[in-house]
């Protein structure tokens, strides 16, 4: 088993703090994505993890067994670069093997692990060529490859897509998804791209100045995002949010007052709310409609129109300037300068209080709970 | 329509840069071009005109004779390449694990070692001449090829080190973290990760270095200078007279020491080229 434990871990460079105690309790098997944008400190933690920088401050224990003062390779742990890092010299079948060569493993293994890797990310053809004489993805799959041979407790994956070009980085984070389910093994992966993280993840982790926001299911940050940061990270386009003041409250539901003047409801927890707080509210552009099947309104006028096919995006202006995005049907007829009136449904809106903070929404979705989770998974 | 423009600029600059280039390179190899030419000719032709080449009647190889049968040349000839060969190995190896040290590691002192360097660079060694006389007697080394190694080590490592820190910076720091995370020592981490991706900034090193030591008279003449024991340069001038010089033997002396610095440098150069071709480093 190998749970990978982190209690109150801290990272500073001189007086700059990194991160400010982070922590986390990684279950054996799970596929777990550190997410939040660039300088967020989730790379940082991810060299801690792996061993390459100094833990400041706080335990990390990997498979029960305090590592904080191992080196890199005698913690168990095996990390793909975003860069690759392909020893540029080595052809592709030294490149996988040198780690185990390094470890006194006799000839037959080694070669019986490195064919195994090979053909299991079918690169069995590549061995004998060198990286430069690679393409993109298949020096992503050797990278991968000399994970693999190490049999580590706990892979590090670093943005190991950013590199690739679109079409590649689909395929690619496909088969690292098979990868996990055949490996069975525990994933610690970081990237800043949210698809990446919804498609991947059992448990999301999304990190913000060092800190972090909110650690769950995919759906679970979507659904019920904890605070506005993770509400405004997670989902693309991002969620759309407009000031706002506390109308009235009711038993089940809030009443808001919009900066433009337009009155919603919306279905929270009104405990600990007072009339007039300022309050944050947010709705995600593709629970907007342009029909006016939907309770509240909203009428805004369109500044731009991108057309995806199956899907088009309006960029919208409300009469007192904030910016709001929603997507539309591929067929909207829908073009610039037109004003059009938005519709959408109350539970489906979030709110926010001044500290940034989501209060509870009762009628949202089909979050699963993680024993759901389990029992669904099991069934497959 | 108006592509044709700027490469009609392209091209009259680059004539230009060739027309420099090939002037200085005409001025450079002249004076080898006069030795080498020479050194076929009888004595008289060489005095007669030594601009022209030698011809059925003027064509002798009396100072090869000379050299090969009537001197200890081979002694000059090894131990020149005993002295340079083994500098050049020492100040390599030294040289690139001095740079390794100062640019990976922060230790207390880094700084100060990395500043003396830099003197090294600046303050010719032969300054301290003296000093080192004085030191290589108390250590008894003087008319030993050791002294010359040695001082030859000395007078190359601050430029070796130097240039090997630039090349080693650009070594991406991710592959170093990779073989650390496959378990792989320091020390190894520089042999086999290291030292092959910067060869060919260890072959610029190599030119650098091999070539003041071979043509180095100095420190042959005051450390070294005693039979057995003299380099080429310092052979030569055996042939070299108050009042009668053998411009024959010293002409095919020098002919023939720019033999191996020709092999030498062509074997560095074809590492570096393919050193820049091959960079495969994303």
């Amino acid at each position: 088993m190998a749970d990978v434990k982190l209690n109150n871990i801290k990272k500073s460079y001189g007086n700059v703090n990194i991160l400010h105690g982070i922590d986390l309790d990684i279950k054996h098997g799970e596929f777990v994505v550190l997410v939040g944008s660039s300088g967020c400190g989730k790379s940082t933690l991810l060299r801690l993890i792996a061993g390459l920088d100094e833990i400041s401050d706080g335990q990390l224990q990997i498979g029960g067994e305090l590592v904080n003062d191992l080196p890199p390779a005698k913690r168990g742990v095996a990390m793909v670069f975003q860069s690759y890092a392909l020893y540029p010299h080595m052809n592709v079948k030294k490149n996988m093997s040198y780690g185990l060569k390094i470890a006194g493993k006799d000839q037959a293994f080694i070669s019986e692990k490195v064919e195994q890797a090979a053909k299991t990310l079918h690169i069995d053809h590549l061995l004998q060529r060198l990286p430069r004489e690679l393409s993109g993805g298949q020096r992503q799959r050797v990278a991968i490859g000399r994970a693999i041979v190490r049999d580590p407790k706990v892979f590090l994956f670093d943005e190991p897509l950013s590199n690739l070009d679109a079409a590649l980085r689909v395929q690619t984070r496909v088969e690292i998804g098979k990868l996990h389910q055949k490996l069975g093994a525990t994933i610690i992966y970081v990237t800043h791209d949210q698809t990446e993280a919804m498609t991947l993840g059992d448990k999301i982790v999304v990190m913000n100045e060092g800190r972090v926001e909110q650690c769950g299911t995919p759906l679970e940050l979507y659904q019920h995002p904890r605070t506005q940061f993770v509400g405004g990270f997670i989902g693309s386009p991002k969620m759309n949010f407009i000031a706002g003041k506390v109308h009235s409250i009711e038993a089940d539901h809030l009443v808001l007052r919009l900066s433009t003047g337009a009155i919603t409801k919306a279905f929270v927890d009104v405990a600990g709310c007072n009339l007039d707080d300022d309050v944050t509210f947010g709705i995600r552009p593709e629970h907007l409609s342009e029909e006016s099947d939907k309770a509240e309104r909203l009428s805004a006028s369109v500044s731009l129109v991108e057309q995806l096919g199956e899907a088009s995006y309006l960029y919208l202006s409300l009469s007192d300037g904030t910016e709001m995005v929603m997507r539309t049907s591929g067929e909207s007829t829908t073009t610039i300068g037109e004003t059009i009136e938005v519709s959408f449904d109350a539970q489906n809106v979030h709110v926010f209080n001044a500290d940034g903070l989501a209060l509870k929404r009762h009628r949202a979705g089909n979050t699963k709970s993680p024993a759901e989770l389990a029992r669904l998974k099991a069934i497959a | 329509m108006n592509f044709a423009l700027p490469m009609k600029h392209n091209r009259g600059k680059a004539l230009v840069t060739h027309a420099v280039l090939l002037t200085y390179t005409l001025i450079a190899l002249f004076p080898i071009f006069v030795v080498i030419v020479n050194s076929f000719k009888s004595r008289k032709a060489i005095f007669n005109d030594p601009l022209a080449l030698p011809t059925t009647e003027t064509f002798s190889l009396v100072g090869f004779e000379e050299v090969l049968l009537r001197s200890e040349f081979d002694v000059f000839f090894s131990n020149s390449l005993i002295v340079s060969v083994s500098s050049i190995f020492f100040v390599l190896l030294f040289g690139a694990m001095m740079a390794w040290a100062l640019t990976e590691y922060s230790f207390k002192g880094n700084l100060l070692i990395g500043m003396l360097v830099a003197m090294g660079i600046m303050i010719p060694i032969r300054l301290g001449t003296v000093s080192i006389l004085e030191l290589m007697s108390s250590l008894h080394l003087v008319n030993t090829l050791w002294a010359l190694i040695f001082v030859y080590i000395a007078q190359g490592l601050p430029l070796a080190v130097y240039i090997l820190s630039e090349f080693i910076k650009q070594v991406p720091k991710e592959l170093k973290e990779a073989a650390r995370c496959d378990g792989v020592s320091e020390i190894k981490i520089f042999f086999t990760i290291i030292l092959p991706l910067i060869r060919p900034a260890m072959a610029t090193v190599a030119v650098f270095t091999m070539i003041p030591i071979w043509n180095d008279l100095w420190f042959p003449l005051i450390l070294a200078p005693s039979d057995g024991n003299q380099t080429i340069t310092l052979g030569v001038q055996q042939f070299v007279g108050q009042y009668v010089t053998d411009w024959n033997s010293v002409l095919a002396s020098l002919t023939l020491a720019i033999v191996p610095v020709l092999i030498l440098y062509m074997i560095f150069s074809r590492q570096l080229i393919r050193g820049l071709t091959s960079g495969a480093v994303k």
